[in-house]
């Protein structure tokens, strides 16, 4: 059977080489010192989906991912791997969204797509490290979800077979069609952008990006070139409960913290010694 | 882990060279794909853009997996069962990676499904795999194989067979033997007509061959029965799905542990005759040859990228007598000389690849039209070119390479010896570079008629009257003196008209040319960019002395001295 399979992917600052300039003044993220990126662990589920529509011909991944415009080369990539195409879901309502409005926001999308057989996406992004978007999607849609999947075995007769990884072991489970899977960055890592591919598809352009060409005749000729955007409009969306405003997670504050080298200090590992530093980790937070 | 494309802008600068505009515009004829295949080029820009894309993702390849499993690679080997190869795990996630990536069949038309890329960019991604891992660089690499296939074969062969190589099946040439080494027209490998099916079985063994389980391979082979010479071999292709080849053992060998180097038994393996009977040895292996050195030229070239920054890295790490080593004259000397001969050897590589490229590009075009009077000439100095300079570049460049990797061990002092270090693998990898598809020594057998002939002296000619920058023009002054004495070395050993004696002094000759024409291929890539500057400094400084020391040996050499050499 062919499969409808939806990639949940987030372009999220690389946050694995932090710099001393990746945060600005102000305690927030200076995004021009951090290089944009595919959030590791979606390229994970990227990688899952594209080999069930290797292993179901005529199945169809497509990539969703909410953000500014410019997120649109986050579907540039994943067609460079392999996807057949994607959709940015951009709108300034959406801005400032925490976990429950942004999964409301995609669910909404997931919605509008439809017919769906499987939605995959990594277990979290590395800038919020939440793990809370996809889950919540699931829950939004009514349909059951597997977190911590390490590979999805197999789809057959509306199930899936899904090995997990958990802490103390690997449980396999199977679950009926459709549903939402969350990918452990220990599963397989993606394939590389393919050299043909990534000539087919460099030219693959959002709505907001061609308004800048002067000719738009490719994308006629060649419709697949075109990634589409999707505002809250599109996606019948409630105004209340996207973005800012359907955020109940509210930042008080920002603070910086400068971790600062001390002298190291060595234990004999007497039972004294080691009271007297839990006593001390206690006493600065450190555990506790 | 880095992206061995985008951590060596000196490849961006060999890319972008000014011929490549013609380079491509010969090989899209004139970006006619565009309208057969979506991913065909629109126009040079394009293409460019193509091409430095692939490059990122063959960098970030090279850089992120296979210079990962380079280490596990060397120690684990490939190893044989039941008859077959079965690669280390590292070799076989590398070439799945590349498989995947769409990296094989580089320069195959897209016709037969390939990305129809110059050769230019086909080499510089080589450049990269080998800094990587030499050894991983050959099963990836024999993809050459199938050019010779698409110039030479059948179009009913070349259907069936190239699709299989851009889809990622990996080739062979099937040429040494026990007795047939430097000296391939001693090949016994026999094989028989069978009017029945018409196949041809071949019945034998071969030695050395470099993974010689790979999916296709070209087999020099004894069509003639009774012959003795090259004139009775033919070149024959292999379909491992036919079966009849086992691998009776893989060589232990000194470096490139991770290539498998195989011993064949054929018995009774059905075989296609790959173009005309009798062309074998004398057309066919000629082609494949060629293109072979160039690849080993990469080869050397990307194991010299290797040597140097393993050596850098060191020299600024360590430190001694209260500073990093690399701030004391001997040690930086050697960083730097180092550099000077890995810039020169790579801008001798890409030229060399230009040269071949753009004839190449000509015979093809050929195919399918009549070439006019001037492109028909065009073609012909450059073929000639292409011919001088792929056994320089392969001599010069595997000679450097093995210069690179020795200093590299130097500069790490004992650390070197030990097994810790990436240094170690790498000069023992370098060291064969210089040996195989034909050693040093054969290289110069191939250059010297260049020498005598005038090809080196010519183009030399052409350096000294292009345009370079002004500040440059005393470096080249020296360049000119050099060419006068290797003019006047050249003349004093053809005078002789000894061939021995030209043969004994050749090396010496070929070794001048090599000098000279490195250093101009330096201030025009200094003209284009100036961080190529130092090397250019450096590397004439070095090569005045070394043209000095040969015209010195000639320029004293008497008749008789030859006796006291023989032995």
């Amino acid at each position: 059977m062919s499969l409808k399979i939806v990639v949940l992917a987030k372009q999220v600052p690389d946050t694995r080489n932090v710099g001393k300039d990746a945060m600005k003044e102000d305690g927030t993220i200076n995004r021009a010192a951090l290089p944009a990126i595919f959030n590791p662990e979606d390229l994970n589920a990227l990688e899952q989906a594209l080999r069930l529509k290797e292993e179901h011909p005529g199945s169809t991944v497509t990539l969703l991912t909410m953000g500014p415009p410019r997120a649109a080369e986050i579907i540039r990539e994943g067609m460079f791997r392999g996807a057949d195409g994607g959709i940015v879901l951009t709108d300034r309502a959406f801005a400032g969204a925490d976990t429950l409005a942004t999964s409301y926001a995609l669910s909404c999308a997931v919605r509008k797509i439809g017919d769906y057989d499987i939605i995959v996406g990594g277990r979290q992004a590395i800038d919020g490290d939440t793990a809370q978007v996809g889950p919540q999607i699931a829950e939004k849609l009514g349909i059951p979800q597997v977190t911590y999947a390490e590979e999805i075995i197999s789809v057959a007769d509306g199930k899936a077979t899904i090995k997990r990884r958990l802490e103390r072991g690997v449980e396999t489970v199977t679950c009926p069609l459709p549903l939402v899977v969350t990918v452990n960055g220990s599963a397989d890592e993606c394939r590389p952008r393919n050299a043909r591919r990534i000539q087919q598809y460099k030219y693959a352009k959002s709505p907001s990006e061609k308004a800048e060409l002067e000719s738009v005749a490719l994308y006629e000729a060649r419709p697949y070139l075109n990634i589409e955007e999707w505002s809250v409009n599109d996606v019948d969306a409630d105004l209340n409960q996207v973005g800012l405003a359907g955020s109940p997670t509210k930042v008080k504050g920002i603070e910086n913290v400068v971790f600062q080298a001390k002298e190291s200090k060595r234990l004999e590992g007497t039972d004294a010694e080691i009271d007297e530093l839990i006593q001390e980790l206690i006493a600065n937070h450190t555990i506790g | 882990m880095s992206n061995f494309y985008l951590d060596n802008s000196d490849l961006r600068h060999h890319l972008t060279h000014p011929l490549m505009e013609k380079l491509v515009a010969m090989r899209e004829r004139n970006y006619a794909d565009a309208e057969k295949y979506d991913y065909a080029p629109f126009n040079y820009e394009d293409a460019m853009d193509s091409y430095e894309k692939v490059l990122e993702i063959a960098g970030e390849i090279s850089g992120e997996i296979v210079a990962a499993n380079a280490e596990s690679v060397d120690h684990e080997g490939p190893h044989v069962v039941d008859g077959r190869v079965v690669y280390a795990e590292g070799t076989q996630k590398n070439l799945d990676a590349l498989v995947k990536a769409g990296l094989m069949g580089i320069s195959i038309p897209r016709r037969y499904n390939g990305l129809n890329f110059s050769l230019v960019p086909y080499i510089m991604a080589a450049d990269m795999v080998s800094r990587a891992d030499a050894g991983f660089v050959n099963i990836w690499g024999l993809q050459d194989c199938a050019e010779t296939i698409y110039e030479f074969a059948s179009e009913e062969q070349k259907s069936k067979f190239l699709p299989r190589v851009c889809a990622g099946e990996t080739m062979a040439m099937d040429l040494t033997e026990p007795d047939a080494g430097s000296d391939l027209q001693a090949v016994m490998l026999k094989a028989t007509y069978n009017e029945n099916d018409g196949y041809w079985y071949l019945n034998g063994v071969k030695r050395f061959i470099t993974n010689g389980d790979g999916e296709i391979a070209l087999v020099l082979a004894r069509s003639e029965e009774g012959t003795k010479d090259g004139r009775g071999l033919s070149m024959f292709i292999y379909d491992k799905n036919d079966g009849g080849v086992t691998v009776r053992r893989i060589e232990n060998k000194m470096g490139i542990k991770g290539s498998p180097t195989c011993e064949l038994v054929f018995k009774n393996a059905r075989a296609e005759l790959c173009g005309s009977r009798k062309m074998g040895l004398i057309k066919y292996v000629m082609a494949l040859m060629n293109g072979a050195r160039l690849g080993i030229a990469a080869q050397s070239v990307g194991v010299s990228e290797a040597a140097y920054r393993e050596a850098l890295a060191y020299a600024q790490d360590r430190k001694q007598f209260g500073k990093a080593i690399i701030e004391f004259p001997a040690v930086y000397e050697m960083i730097s000389v180092m550099k000077a001969k890995l810039d020169a050897s790579r801008s001798l590589l890409y030229e060399t690849t230009r040269f071949v490229d753009l004839y190449k590009n000509w015979e093809d075009i050929a195919k399918e039209r009549l070439l006019e009077d001037a492109e028909r000439a065009e073609m012909k100095a450059y073929q000639k070119l292409a011919d001088a300079f792929t056994p320089l570049a392969k001599g010069m460049s595997s000679e450097y390479c093995n210069q690179n990797a020795y200093d590299c061990v130097q500069v790490h002092g004992g650390s070197g010896f030990m097994k810790d270090y990436a240094c170690e693998r790498i000069y023992r990898d370098a060291r064969i570079t210089s040996i195989y598809e034909g050693t040093t020594q054969l290289q110069v057998v191939a250059a010297i008629r260049h020498v005598t002939t005038g090809t080196y002296l010519n183009k030399i000619m052409d350096y000294e009257a292009a345009e370079i920058s002004a500040e440059l023009l005393p470096l080249r002054e020296r360049l000119v003196a050099m060419r006068e004495k290797y003019v006047a070395a050249v003349e004093k050993v053809t005078a002789t008209k000894d061939n021995e004696l030209i043969d004994f002094m050749a090396r010496r000759l070929v070794e001048m040319a090599g000098n000279i024409i490195m250093g101009h291929l330096l201030l025009l890539d200094t003209t284009r960019n100036e961080k190529f500057a130092t090397s250019a400094r450096v590397y004439i400084n070095m090569g005045e002395a070394e043209v000095a020391k040969h015209a010195a040996f000639i320029d004293s050499y008497t008749a008789e001295q030859l006796a006291d050499y023989r032995r």
